[in-house]
């Protein structure tokens, strides 16, 4: 091994408007290793690789490749430069084969014939080199995920690319096919690859890396040697000693079981199950908090809880079963139910952007009997009523007529709570409530969810902050892989304990559990390979 | 119906067919590339009175020829413009390239020749002649094959052979040759083109332009080899046929080549028939004219053999991280 | 903050779309060898400045305003109507068929029985491509086309082979029934002593499709309705959050915007020719996007839109009497305010955006 980086990275800066992605960053990987580099969502990693591949420009800073400083202005310079990139969302054509897509943009000529056998020859080769095994002739569209990505780096060792990042490469693969990735990851090392792996999977990190860099809120906040850290810190580092927010809550009175969810499953479009066989229930006058990371059911478990994705399994609120499918299972009708929600995704689901706040405080109730006057909508009732739950959620500029996109993402926010919370639901539903959402604005959504609860009603709160769930919940759930890891107590749990549980890991409890995902998805994989094989 | 009429029906097929097919295969280029482009009939529109116009002017069918692709061209830049530069709705720049290209015609012809927005007739050099086939005049006695070669393979003008000739090589460009493995793949998957180091505008305006030159040819067939001149809105609504034929050939050159010929059987059949007595239930000839547009919207609605366009069409490509 | 306020996108742009549009109209008419100025002068004294002119000038406007709120409504629901002229043609059956058909007794009953007839058969029109945009995904601008052009064959078939009466070569119905007769402008507005709108077209469907403004109005901003139609149209994910269908949706829309087309029927076929002919529809249905892009969509905006395109269309004709312009002027300029401000509209759009950047930096 020589002392001159692979790569280096000196003070990378780059900001969206006001928004720091990238805050003075530098980092050495030498040839021949694996780097991780992990954070949460939004930490700005994927910023980073995005302007190493050249699809961003740096405001600030220097990239040197194998000691040489290159300019990477668009992604030719990068291939150039003999770096690869697996996108999480993969770049392929999915009509094409496996050889169109790898010859694509590296032909050797004006006709496909000669590169095409060119390309079938070096696919040969680099299957038995590293256990990248892809059919050449197969169509994109048919092949599962894992091989998928295998022909996305295939695409990039065909560009003879020796720098190779991967971003989040395991949050599509079943952990069969993401131990094969790590096997094929450990072969490009000891050709002398060198990878970076952007992930936030501590267990990644642990399993396959050489060194480790951890991202917080667009800075680099230390690198270690694997080997010389434990996921404990490693956790601690990624999720920073935020003071815990300041809740003041009295102690749960839970009463009644409000919702009761029995073995919900659901499987999307694609045919992946989401959500595989989903039990818990909330009580009138608790929070329950779903911890996890991204990804992992959370979300669709709010939709199924919604009224807008289909399910199987049984809900019941209030002691009566509520339809999963079909016609009696949209958003109109969870909300006859007492069922309020407050989306995740509050710009695209819970907020129509060009509408006034005054419309957007009606949005999912437009139905209801008190804002109708006659034939029509009752525009001044519905105006009035806005002016005052602006008031009393201290939605600031406290204009009604105000475009719902021009409001910061706090008062957004608290639009949509005011709307739904005001409903005075038996239930609500809070998906990320504090995402993207000011500090000052985040105590105040806090104080009025904390009252909802005190006022006897339930809550599910999801949330990929830990410092939330903590701070809020009177019971956690972690969920991980569609599936309920295990419950813990706020007092009696920490962030370590939990970080664990949402990467999966599980020492003693609730191990058997996983066991047989594992199990189950092995055999899926075995089927998809022999179907594709 | 004896083996004569059976060959003039076909030979009017051909004749009707290759302007469809030309366009098809035009409108096949650009959404392939992901542009969608209802605009096919404004563009051939544009190339029929220019084609006309300066091959009445300078006595040369083949300046004309030029001027049509020319003028087809600069449409497309237009819309090229529009939909790839300014990331705009390609469905309206379509509509807006229609109407352009049908007042500009009339308003320009009316200026020049002040005939009512038609050109003079067209005559000697400056149309396309018929071709006569080697061999065709001493075939003709050979029973069945010879009035075949003689009257329906031969006796075309070139701008038929061409089209004709423009299928194997539309197929060959798109799927034998490397700009037509980015063209393909940059109507499915822009990002995967993006990412390769290809330029997706250079790709998707490459592609307009094509659109185009097929046009051009189109619009020039119409106007100086099927007919000797420009008359007002003489594509009539030819470009909408060939859009439907391009969905339902589901944007395959080959299957465009049969959907064409189909699409130009029925118009041959109800230019010279009324209607068709099928053994006491009569089929009108308006069903004959509608009957293209009513298999498109079978074909769409999936209910037989989905037409699946390519998957980036239509939507401007915006980089994402 | 938006970069621009609400007002200029709304008016300025389409404003300068309209200015773009006029200054190359102006250079197409230098090219031809007349003069822009003396041209727009003959528009304006045959459109505007007597009664007659006027009496045609809100003749074309109702077509347009019916065929402009048709593409409205729909584009509302992020759906492109491109089958307003096939739904106007079916819509004129409707009108057809009731007035030859209905012994009515007066002209107020026949209104009102034939604009629901017009607009059935207009919305039946649109029926199917809605149907299956909601239900199978089939593009409703490609189907909209395709029965644009069935509708044409569907109209022939009737004129040619059922309607028309016998022993005339002429592909059209005969003429409707006096009692069907709709008063004209002039019936309307001339006392004894002067005759206005002498010899034009208007009838009392102007004041119809003033109405479907008004209640076009009321539909998308005042009912619930309306609320879901906007909400759908901005986005079909948060329409989903809050239980909106998007079938139901899609296709009551439609249904909405193909009656709005057939409606523009009575104004040509009942009120103007009072028989069914080929081509009654000329072209208002493809005005009317051009109609609705430019008058964003709002009523108030496609009443002016199309108030303006009616001006266009009757100093057009006026120009092609009196000068070597022919009226195919018009459809150049509907064709580059449709490019301008429906495909080009960012290019229009961006400049305006930074000038608007620039003044609110000065000010802060």
């Amino acid at each position: 091994m020589t002392d001159t980086p692979a790569i280096e990275l000196k003070g990378i800066s780059k900001a969206f408007g006001p928004v720091q992605a990238n805050k003075d960053i530098s980092i050495r990987v030498m040839p021949g290793t694996i780097h991780g580099i992990i954070g949460e969502n939004g930490a700005g990693k994927s910023t980073l690789m995005s302007i190493l591949y050249g699809f961003y420009k740096a405001d600030k800073g220097e990239i040197f490749i194998r000691g040489k400083k290159t300019e990477i202005p668009d992604s030719q310079a990068a291939i150039a430069a003999g770096i690869g990139m697996v996108f999480q969302h993969f770049k392929l054509v999915q009509n094409f084969t496996v050889l169109e897509n790898v010859i694509l943009g590296a032909e050797d000529g004006a006709l496909l014939r000669p590169s095409l056998a060119k390309a079938r020859d070096v696919l040969k080769h680099l299957a038995d080199e590293y256990e990248l095994q892809v059919a050449p002739e197969a169509l994109i569209e048919n092949l599962s995920v894992g091989h998928q990505q295998r022909v996305e780096i295939l695409k990039a060792l065909y560009r003879e690319a020796d720098i190779l990042i991967l971003d989040e490469p395991t949050g599509v693969l079943t952990p069969a096919e993401a131990d094969h990735l790590f096997r094929i990851l450990d072969n490009l090392r000891k050709e002398g690859k060198t990878i970076i792996l952007i992930t936030h999977k501590l267990r990644e990190i642990m399993e396959i890396t050489d060194t480790v860099s951890v991202m917080r809120r667009g800075e680099m906040t230390a690198t270690v040697n694997t080997s010389e850290t434990d996921p404990a810190q490693l956790a601690e580092l990624m999720v920073g000693r935020k003071v815990l927010l300041r809740v003041d809550k009295k102690p749960a009175e839970p009463k009644q079981v409000v919702l009761e969810v029995e073995n919900l499953r659901r499987t999307d479009s694609k045919g992946v199950e989401r959500l595989k066989g989903i039990s818990l229930h909330v009580r009138a006058g608790e929070i329950l908090g779903i911890a996890g990371v991204a990804g992992n059911g959370q979300s669709e478990l709010l939709e199924v809880l919604g009224g807008y994705a289909d399910a199987t399994g049984s809900i019941r609120i209030n002691g009566e079963e509520i339809d999963l499918t079909g016609k009696h299972s949209d958003g109109q009708s969870r909300r006859a139910r007492g069922i309020a929600h407050v989306p995740e995704d509050r710009q695209h689901e819970g907020l129509i952007m060009p509408f006034g706040a005054w419309e957007n405080l009606v949005f999912g109730y437009h139905h209801d009997p008190e804002y109708q006057s006659g034939m029509l909508m009752d525009n001044a009732g519905i105006r009035e009523e806005a002016a005052g739950k602006m008031e009393r959620f201290d939605v600031r500029p406290p204009n009604p007529a105000l475009a719902a996109r021009n409001f910061s993402g706090g008062n957004q926010q608290k639009l949509v709570l005011a709307r739904e919370i005001e409903r005075n639901p038996d239930l609500l539903l809070v998906g990320q409530p504090t995402r993207g959402v000011d500090i000052g604005a985040i105590e105040f959504i806090h104080q009025r969810i904390l009252q909802l609860r005190d006022a006897g009603k339930a809550i599910l709160l999801v949330s990929v902050e830990l410092d939330e769930i903590l701070s809020m919940s009177d019971r956690i759930a972690v969920m991980f892989d569609g599936q309920i890891m295990g419950e813990r107590l706020p007092e009696e749990t920490d962030q370590a304990e939990l970080g664990l549980l949402m990467a999966g890991v599980t020492e003693q409890t609730d191990k058997p559990a996983i066991d047989a995902i594992n199990e189950q998805l092995e055999a899926k994989l075995a089927r998809e390979e022999a179907r594709n094989g | 119906m004896d083996y004569l009429t059976l060959l003039q029906i076909l030979d009017s097929t051909i004749r009707l067919s290759i302007p469809l097919l030309l366009a098809c295969l035009a409108g096949l280029f650009s959404e392939r590339a992901g542009i969608f482009d209802i605009g096919l009939e404004g563009k051939m529109l544009m190339s029929a009175f220019f084609s006309a116009a300066v091959a009445f002017t300078t006595g040369s069918v083949w300046i004309g020829l030029l001027a049509g692709i020319l003028a087809s061209m600069s449409m497309s830049a237009i819309h090229g413009l529009a939909s790839i530069t300014f990331r705009g709705n390609q469905l309206i720049s379509g509509v807006a390239i229609n109407f352009l290209a049908a007042g500009m015609t009339v308003l320009i012809a009316q200026d020049w020749f002040r005939q009512g927005g038609r050109t003079p007739s067209l005559e000697g050099s400056a149309r396309f002649q018929e071709l006569t086939l080697p061999f065709a005049d001493a075939l003709r006695g050979v029973p069945i094959f010879g009035p075949l070669y003689a009257d329906l393979i031969s006796g075309h003008s070139i701008l038929v052979y061409i089209g004709f000739a423009v299928v194997p090589l539309s197929w060959w460009v798109l799927y034998r040759t490397r700009f037509g493995l980015r063209l393909r793949a940059v109507g499915e998957a822009p990002e995967a083109v993006d990412t390769a180091g290809v330029s997706v505008i250079g790709l998707r305006f490459a592609a307009v332009a094509i659109c185009g030159v097929l046009c051009g040819l189109a619009g020039a067939y119409l106007a100086t080899g099927l007919q000797a001149g420009f008359v007002k809105d003489m594509t009539a609504g030819r470009g909408f046929i060939a859009l439907a034929a391009l969905i339902f050939s589901k944007w395959r050159p080959w299957y465009a080549l049969s959907a064409c010929l189909l699409f130009g059987l029925l118009q041959a059949v109800a230019l010279r028939y009324q209607s068709i007595d099928l053994g006491g239930f009569v089929i009108p000839v308006q069903f004959m004219d509608a009957l293209p547009y009513i298999l498109t919207v079978v074909i769409l609605a999936g209910f037989v053999g989905k037409a699946i366009p390519p998957r980036a069409g239509g939507e401007p490509y915006v980089k994402e991280r | 903050m938006d970069r621009m306020p609400p007002w200029a996108d709304a008016v300025l742009v389409p404003l300068f779309s309209l200015v773009l549009a006029a200054i190359l109209s102006a250079l197409v008419i230098l090219a031809i060898g007349e003069s822009p100025t003396q041209a727009f002068w003959l528009m304006v004294d045959g459109a505007l400045m007597r009664s007659a002119g006027w009496g045609y000038t809100l003749y074309y406007a109702t077509n347009f305003i019916f065929t402009g709120l048709c593409v409205a409504v729909a584009f509302h629901a992020r759906m492109f109507n491109i089958g307003g002229e096939g739904q106007a043609m079916i819509g004129g059956l409707g009108v057809a068929l009731a007035c030859l058909f209905i012994p009515f007794p007066h002209w107020i009953i026949a209104l009102l029985f034939v604009t629901v007839a017009a607009g059935v058969f207009g919305a039946a029109w649109a029926l199917i491509p809605a149907y299956l945009q909601a239900t199978r995904g089939s593009h409703i601008v490609i189907t909209t086309i395709m029965f644009n052009f069935i509708a044409a064959a569907v109209l022939n078939y009737f004129l040619v082979n059922l309607l028309r009466p016998p022993g005339s070569m002429d592909p059209a119905t005969a003429n409707f029934p006096e009692a069907t007769h709709l008063p004209t402008f002039q019936e309307m507005f001339s006392t004894a002593e002067t005759t206005l709108f002498r010899g034009s077209p208007a009838n009392v469907t102007f004041f119809l499709a003033i109405a479907a403004c008004v209640v076009v109005w009321y539909l998308i901003w005042r009912t619930r309705l309306g609320y879901e139609i906007r909400a759908f149209g901005h986005s079909e994910t948060a329409a989903r959050y809050a239980g909106i269908s998007p079938v139901r949706i899609t296709v009551v829309s439609m249904l909405i915007s193909g009656a709005l087309a057939g409606m523009m029927a009575l104004n040509t076929t009942m009120g103007e020719a009072e028989r069914l002919v080929m081509n009654a529809t000329e072209g208002a249905g493809f005005i009317g996007i051009a109609v609705a892009l430019m008058g964003r969509s709002h009523p108030v905006g496609v009443f002016l839109a199309a108030l303006l395109f009616g001006f266009l269309y009757q100093g057009g004709a006026e120009l092609a009497l009196w000068t070597d312009i022919p009226r195919e002027l018009i459809v150049v300029i509907q064709a580059l305010v449709i490019l301008f401000t429906g495909a080009l509209d960012n290019m229009v759009r961006m400049p305006l955006e930074k000038i608007f950047l620039s003044l609110r930096r000065k000010e802060a």
